[in-house]
């Protein structure tokens, strides 16, 4: 995909408008993730609006988002820059052999307590 | 007794059965029937927010058709059911295209549009039962509790989908903990996330998260907190330690309602 089909594609999946964003940073300042991020969620949203997305394909950045919708929540602007972050990851765990969880991971990360819910949860957001 | 349709999740028959039995319980002893939406599909445990994700979003949709056809509502306990089935039954109301997709797939007759009305276990109790008839149907008040309700992310946002309470300064949990005769311990980190299914992917992280809230609520001289959702009770018991007990929100209210034996620490 050309930088502007990619563009398109991440507007059209997350519905985000992402040229409203002002630039303030309240997004980044709620993100629970910031710490263990390499591109922060103002980050993200720029870039989608530059067109230049591959390297936040290329970055674990995407699978620290907790979909917790701080950011979505305290944007002033309706950016909704977790929708953006989803895309991106969408984008990339849709390729084939590009799940970042497998069933096979399970068994090497469960304990006694962990809840169905998590293993669903990270199913869901880390595999197609 | 009044009958409404009830979504349990795929943790409420497993982990955390007890969620779901003391849940009933109380609702059966405040005058409500849970009827279990007939099989049910567990619902992912969280929303997809890309509006071309169809498959992802039918095991809610499922449920949804089921409890417009039956009474019209549908109530949960865990926080993520209630997230993923409230934001579900929005992308029907709010995307025809999305609606027509499903109900073409679905051969629902009428196709479904969003009709059913999405409810925690936490409005029947403020909005239709109402905390003073908690109060009144308290046996043992759990008095000189200080008690830190945790919100965490699924129960309130996004608050203009889910408009549970106030995304930035909720009360419902306060005035639940209230009825039940315990003091609500107020502290920064309640609306904040634990860490959630991070710790799958990154378990130091979710420990950061889930210890940031624990240290956040001891700070302010809580000795117990209450969740209604089984991941955040596995991080904050799991991934952070504190001289706090971490319990589900319908254990304390069993056990304030007299269905616990033992009583205090049953």
């Amino acid at each position: 995909m050309n930088k502007q089909d990619l563009k398109e594609e991440i507007v059209r999946m997350s519905g985000s408008a992402v040229e409203k964003c002002m630039r303030c940073g309240k997004c980044s300042a709620s993100c629970p993730s910031y710490e263990d991020m390499e591109y922060h969620p103002h980050e993200f949203v720029y870039l989608v609006e530059k067109g230049d997305i591959e390297k936040l394909m290329a970055s674990e950045s995407i699978y620290k988002c907790l979909t917790c919708f701080a950011c979505v929540e305290r944007c002033p602007r309706g950016v909704e820059p977790a929708k953006v972050v989803e895309a991106v990851r969408l984008i990339v765990i849709r390729e084939q052999g590009m799940n970042r969880l497998k069933p096979d991971d399970i068994p090497g990360l469960w304990d006694k307590d962990l809840p169905q819910q998590a293993i669903v949860t990270a199913m869901r957001k880390y595999t197609k | 007794m009044t009958k409404i349709a009830y979504y349990p999740g795929c943790t409420l028959k497993n982990k955390a059965r007890a969620l779901d039995e003391e849940a009933r319980a109380a609702a059966r002893l405040l005058g409500y029937e849970f009827e279990e939406i007939d099989e049910w599909q567990c619902c992912g445990g969280a929303f997809t927010t890309s509006r071309d994700e169809i498959a992802t979003k039918l095991a809610a949709a499922r449920a949804l058709t089921w409890a417009r056809d039956h009474g019209g509502r549908v109530v949960t306990v865990c926080s993520a059911c209630y997230n993923v089935l409230k934001q579900t039954n929005a992308a029907f109301r709010t995307d025809s295209e999305f609606a027509a997709k499903v109900s073409r797939y679905e051969k629902t007759d009428p196709p479904y549009r969003g009709e059913a009305e999405v409810v925690h276990w936490f409005e029947l109790l403020r909005d239709e039962i109402g905390f003073d008839k908690l109060r009144a149907a308290v046996k043992k008040p759990l008095k000189g509790r200080k008690i830190a309700p945790y919100y965490g992310c699924l129960l309130l946002r996004p608050s203009e989908t889910l408009a549970f309470d106030s995304p930035e300064n909720p009360t419902v949990m306060e005035d639940f903990i209230r009825a039940l005769g315990a003091e609500p311990v107020r502290y920064a980190m309640r609306n904040e996330c634990c860490g959630g299914y991070l710790t799958l992917e990154d378990r130091d992280a979710a420990k950061k998260r889930s210890a940031a809230v624990l240290s956040s609520a001891v700070e302010m001289g809580a000795d117990c907190m209450i969740t209604a959702c089984p991941l955040c009770l596995y991080n904050l018991t799991k991934n952070a330690a504190g001289p706090l007990e971490i319990r589900y929100f319908t254990d304390v209210l069993a056990e304030a309602l007299g269905l616990k034996e033992g009583g205090e620490n049953a």
